[in-house]
């Protein structure tokens, strides 16, 4: 009996200090969409570096999964879609932050990415190389909720491969699981974001052919400041910085495309 | 290894064991003593955790827990913050997941104790409160640690449910087990495997506690008559 007494003391005092988790608010919690998951690490780095107070804290998923977090009232402070339509949607409903419009970042890429012990060409066979006999397994995000899933869906109807392909399909939960499957090996070849397949972990492990961008409808990339940042200081500096000369400098890198319509 | 997702869940799945103790305690003792024709059908409900698959409880709970619904309302317009993809939520949604864990074991040690002693308290004039704390409750210990161990173990490893209801949210909701998820897909796979081989040995150590108490308690008070 005194054990459990003993055991109960324990866990309520653990329990004490998850008070202030809600307390604080110094600190921008950002939903990232996945194919920003190494260009992010950079941004905040350097903002870090101008910024040293700041802190910040992301979370990867897929777009579509974050625009129905945040509609279900998860606590985020920027929301960067790889589809400009999920924060546009947003906005419209009254879950940004007043006097602040979504603002189109980026353009996204598609690529398609094998190991470098792959046999396939993908340089040469293009999307031909999803039909090489090697190939078992092709992995694509889910175009349910990914936006870069759709893009790789569109492209493949586009060139006449879906119909002859779709079988083969892995369905990554968003891009850069999709970016695991294969780099893992775990599938034969798979068409991600260009932003991932040119991270360092990527490249040095395969190779890639940029699927052309006319194949399918832009991947507007678009970030909006929610209703929670309204207190947030840092959350709004951060935004300015993403649009910044820098901020997209850094996003050139990694192969996002400077958005030019504001 | 990145300690804020591990004492997160730590902290998670305290805070549920000690909810299941308050909550599973009561419901054990009525399932063990109750007499009641139709009790097989709250058994059964307290058991359903067990085969539900993580995304059935987590979407039910989602939706229940919703701003857009009469509970996720109450709960808005009493603590004035929304409850998915927030700690409490996570809390809520562990206590039924990890319900049975409590209250079956705690159930079949109360169903293991002899009846005459339980009877004899009564007939010497002691109520069925003092009954439950002197007799039942001592003579269970084994029963209620395992439930209480148990419950915290497998709140510790949860994942459907969490990833559906808590939504990844570093320091509010991202456990362990979604940590190590994050990980593998950021091509992270040193810290994956730092992570998992922790949350392996926790694990381990904490069934091994389990057994080991079982023993014990058998060795030293055998209860079977």
């Amino acid at each position: 009996m005194k054990i459990i007494i003993y055991c109960l003391l324990l866990t309520a005092y653990c329990l004490l200090p998850t008070a202030n988790i809600w307390a604080d608010k110094s600190e921008v919690l950002i939903a990232a969409a996945s194919d920003l998951q190494f260009a992010m690490q950079d941004l905040i780095k350097v903002f870090g570096g101008i910024y040293p107070d700041s802190r910040i804290k992301v979370s990867y998923g897929s777009s579509g999964n974050f625009f129905s977090q945040i509609k279900n009232g998860a606590p985020f402070d920027i929301f960067f879609s790889a589809d400009m339509k999920y924060p546009e949607k947003l906005a419209e409903e009254g879950y940004g932050l007043k006097g602040e419009s979504p603002v189109m970042y980026a353009v996204g890429r598609i690529v398609i990415w094998v190991s470098s012990k792959s046999p396939v060409d993908v340089g040469k066979l293009k999307f031909e190389s999803l039909l090489h006999p090697s190939v078992k397994k092709i992995a694509i995000a889910n175009p349910e909720h990914a936006p870069y899933g759709m893009a790789a869906k569109e492209s493949l109807l586009h060139e006449g491969f879906f119909e002859k392909v779709k079988d083969k399909f892995v369905m990554g939960e968003n891009i850069s699981q999709t970016a695991q499957f294969v780099q893992s090996g775990a599938a034969d070849i798979g068409i991600i974001a260009l932003s991932l397949a040119i991270s360092p972990k990527m490249i040095e492990n395969g190779r890639y052919w940029e699927i052309p961008s006319e194949y399918h409808n832009p991947l507007k990339q678009g970030f909006i400041l929610l209703k929670d940042s309204e207190k947030n200081t840092t959350a709004k500096q951060f935004a300015d910085f993403v649009k910044s000369a820098e901020g997209v400098s850094i996003l050139k890198k990694y192969g996002f495309k400077a958005a030019n319509n504001e | 290894m990145n300690w804020e997702p591990i004492i997160l869940t730590a902290k998670l799945a305290s805070v549920v064991s000690v909810i299941l103790v308050i909550i599973g305690v009561p419901i054990a003792y009525w399932i063990s003593f109750s007499k009641w024709r139709w009790k097989f059908l709250i058994e059964a409900v307290v058991a359903l955790p067990l085969v539900l698959p993580p995304t059935v409880l987590g979407f039910y709970i989602l939706v229940a827990i919703s701003p857009n619904n009469l509970i996720g309302r109450l709960w808005v317009e009493l603590f004035g913050a929304t409850l998915p993809f927030s700690f409490s939520g996570l809390v809520i949604a562990s206590v039924f997941y990890s319900l049975p864990f409590a209250v079956q074991p705690f159930a079949s040690s109360f169903e293991t104790v002899d009846r005459r002693l339980i009877e004899a308290a009564w007939t010497l004039g002691s109520s069925k409160v003092k009954t439950f704390f002197t007799i039942i409750i001592p003579l269970s210990v084994s029963g209620i640690i395992t439930g209480i161990v148990l419950s915290f173990a497998h709140t510790l490893g949860e994942f459907g449910v969490v990833l559906m209801v808590g939504g990844n949210i570093p320091g509010v909701t991202r456990t362990v087990s979604i940590d190590i998820y994050d990980n593998v897909q950021a091509l992270k796979y040193s810290e994956a495997a730092s992570t998992a081989f922790f949350l392996l040995i926790v694990s381990f150590l904490i069934l091994s506690i389990v057994y080991a108490v079982n023993r014990k308690v058998w060795s030293v008070w055998p209860q079977r008559f």
